[in-house]
């Protein structure tokens, strides 16, 4: 069975286009597509890279051409893997030439469709540029190189006394992460990659290689000139190619306390986030999974938490300041009637406390097992947070949808993981009517359609409402400004 | 029973480096090669410190045997809670060929020198692969071995050690003084932070020569030949039955 999802987009309102790319069709998109990559251009980026940097397999090119999204997978014609950043300008130059769209990779670990050519093009897989460069123990600040993912640079860091806090759910390339901005579960305290990248190697859709902040430059703070380094940030590939970036380090915590709170309604756990805030606690980390999820996690990972919802924390500091921080937390969960505040402070049994926050992915997926599974993304003010949960579980419950929800409720941001079956079509409609309603709630709380994942693909009329007519002119003149030819990852943020 | 423990720690490349072998054929590229403490050394030292804070030990030293560079894995120890360190000077053609056995002879002399009543080390190092380095330090104090161990417990005079083996777990009591080596369950190693490393910095490493333990260090073992294993060939795809035959026939494999 196969189900026409052309004839239905044609019908889509233009806040409907959140989900135009395809998402759960059936329809294998077709590989055999002539090549638009004309073969003495693929000799030359041979000449570049060697015979081995180039490739135009259809398995190689379909490995490129999808995500860890729902996005179905648009390969490229070429896929080419450089060795240095001379590499990646003199294949860039060559595209430019011949007008050819460029897609940078790194792990393919995104979650918008970034990576999908939807006009073709080249994809430059930058892993091989994978070494550690330039690192300032003194000066809490390190230069990596696309091929390097946050696991690689905190294993590297680790005799050192320092980490790099900003931790999405992938073990994601550094390099991608600040492409799109990304984001962890203790952004509460370390903030995410724009706060923490100092600078950036970048190379432009005609080859051109600049530093955003100067080549070199680590300092912890500037007035000169433009912020070209947050430009790039979040620009998810479509202005140029992150080659290197500086990034800021932080000392590896003296020592940790994880506690589990569950609280007899949405409105306790939001309202005890709310004042554990408002108190100035450094809290490292405070997550929330609702009942549903709470439910999913007692049974995919046999624990026996009570069905409500609930709060993880976790704290950072010294022995002494620990100990003040988690009894004032747990003073202000007890005021918000908290039921059982447990907590722990080795390793072994912290892991044990948050293994239900861990595995709430595939906890999630297991409550309906042979369904895919998508995750929203929206981010409000904090003091609107528990009036966009108690307004989104009403909506999930009137329209018998799955979303268990778990979220970052220190930054304001949650997901619900949509668990849904591809194969009906009035769920997938549901489904997506949800998450058009959940954006446009967000933004009418003075909320982003994306917390952390990014535009990508199936965001940008979304983004389009967030910003309004005027910014996304300056947005497109930005673009238009440093890459005429729109070259740089078409199709995709704006 | 003097409630020191001794733990050897060594330094090795970093796990997450990848290796290659030098075109002569001797060894592998270890110039501007990012080094570090090998991972199951990592594993003994946070079980040592683990026992001092307990206060079942009293003391903690790291002991590593190699050029002036080991002083930084000893750091490491220091600042992950050791207390003191002792560099065991080994540099040029004896480096290269140190081994379990006159590693071995450095542990047990320091051991008796020491007094310990309890030496740690890690069930092997990710170079050598020996996994022969506790064992022969045991046989030469003539001291019982706890090996493999993914659990250690104090049991009155003498230790209880949950050791890995094949057929799963097996539990032994040892009376100590005693050796045990470190397996990968046994604990999961606590980061050195910036305090700590501070801290590390003002305790002692005293350094010493094998001579003047009376250990001799010559090798009965010579190194021929380091090579990379063989690259993998691509297979060949076949049209027929007929031609699968004919090929196997011509490889001598039928």
């Amino acid at each position: 069975m196969t189900f026409n999802w052309v004839q239905r987009t044609s019908k889509l309102s233009r806040w409907q286009g959140a989900f135009q790319s395809c998402i759960f069709s059936c329809k294998r998109y077709s590989v055999q597509e002539q090549c638009r990559v004309p073969s003495s251009v693929v000799e030359a980026f041979r000449a570049v890279t060697g015979s081995d940097g180039v490739s135009m397999g259809t398995a190689v090119r379909e490995q490129h051409g999808k995500d860890e999204s729902v996005h179905s997978c648009r390969p490229p014609d070429v896929v080419v893997w450089p060795r240095s950043v001379e590499e990646v300008s003199a294949l860039a130059r060559l595209c430019h030439q011949h007008s050819l769209p460029m897609i940078p990779f790194g792990t393919g670990t995104g979650l918008e469709g970034g990576v999908g050519a939807l006009k073709g093009g080249v994809c430059f897989d930058l892993q091989k540029m994978d070494r550690v460069l330039d690192f300032h123990a003194e000066d809490f600040d390190v230069t990596v190189e696309p091929g390097v993912t946050r696991t690689g640079l905190n294993s590297y860091l680790r005799d050192s006394g320092l980490w790099f806090p900003v931790d999405p759910g992938a073990d994601a390339s550094l390099c991608g992460m600040a492409a799109t901005s990304a984001s962890g579960t203790n952004a509460v305290r370390y903030g995410t990659m724009r706060e923490n990248v100092m600078n950036l190697e970048v190379v432009l859709s005609d080859g051109t290689i600049v530093h955003t902040a100067g080549k070199g430059r680590r300092t912890r703070k500037t007035a000169a000139g433009y912020n070209l380094t947050n430009l790039f940030v979040g620009s998810e590939g479509t202005l140029g190619i992150i080659t290197k970036a500086t990034l800021r380090l932080y000392g590896i915590p003296e020592a940790v306390v994880s506690a589990v709170c569950s609280f007899s309604s949405v409105q306790a756990a939001v309202d005890s986030t709310v004042q554990i805030l408002q108190c100035g606690i450094p809290i490292a980390r405070i997550e929330f999974l609702d009942d549903v999820m709470i439910d999913a996690c007692n049974r995919y990972s046999k624990l026996s938490y009570p069905v409500s919802p609930t709060l993880f924390l976790e704290f950072h500091g010294s022995e002494r300041s620990l100990e003040e921080q988690v009894s004032l937390a747990e003073e202000i969960t007890k005021a918000n009637s908290g039921l059982d505040f447990i907590w722990a402070k080795d390793q072994e049994t912290r892991s044990r406390l948050w293994k239900a926050r861990h595995d709430a992915w595939y906890a999630a997926l297991a409550i309906r097992p042979r369904c895919k599974a998508y995750s929203t993304d929206v981010c409000v003010p904090i003091s609107r947070l528990p009036q966009i949960i108690v307004e989104t579980k009403q909506d999930l419950t009137q329209n018998r949808l799955t979303g268990p929800i778990a979220g970052h409720v220190g930054d304001g941001n949650f997901h619900c993981l949509m668990v849904l079956d591809p194969t009906d079509p009035d769920e997938v409609q549901r489904v997506q009517e949800f998450t058009d309603r959940l954006a446009r709630r967000a933004l009418a709380m003075d909320g982003t359609c994306t917390g952390e994942h990014g535009v990508g693909l199936g965001k940008r009329a979304l983004l389009r409402e967030e910003v309004g007519p005027l910014c996304m002119g300056v947005m497109e003149g930005v673009k238009a400004s440093l890459d005429p030819q729109n070259l740089m990852n078409p199709g995709k943020v704006l | 029973m003097s409630g020191r423990v001794l733990v050897g720690v060594k330094r090795v490349i970093d796990y997450a480096v990848k290796i290659r072998v030098k075109p002569d054929k001797t060894g592998v590229v270890t110039d501007g090669v990012k080094h570090s403490m090998n991972p199951f050394c990592e594993i003994a030292v946070e079980e040592a410190v683990r026992l001092r804070e307990k206060k079942l030990m009293k003391e903690v030293i790291a002991v590593s045997c190699g050029p002036q560079q080991c002083q930084e894995t000893i750091r490491t120890a220091l600042a992950m809670g050791a207390d003191r360190g002792i560099h065991v000077e080994v540099s040029g053609k004896d480096y290269e060929n140190l081994g379990p056995l006159q590693v071995s002879k450095i542990m047990a002399a320091l051991a008796k020198k020491e007094e310990a009543s309890l030496v740690i080390v890690g069930k092997q190092a990710i170079d050598g692969d020996c996994n022969q380095t506790g064992q022969m330090t045991a046989a030469l104090l003539d001291w019982p071995q706890g090996t493999f161990a993914s659990e250690v417990s104090v049991d009155g005079d003498g230790l209880k050690v949950e050791r890995e083996i094949d057929g799963g777990l097996e539990s032994v009591r040892i009376k100590m003084p005693a050796v045990v080596t470190a397996d990968l369950r046994l604990n999961e190693p606590r980061y050195a932070t910036l305090p700590n490393i501070m801290k590390a910095k003002k305790k002692k490493i005293a350094s010493v020569k094998p001579a003047d333990l009376g250990v001799e260090l010559t090798s009965r073992l010579e190194i021929l030949a380091v090579e990379d294993p063989p690259q993998r060939q691509s297979g060949v795809k076949v049209e027929s039955v007929q031609d699968l035959v004919t090929k196997l026939r011509d490889s001598g494999t039928l």
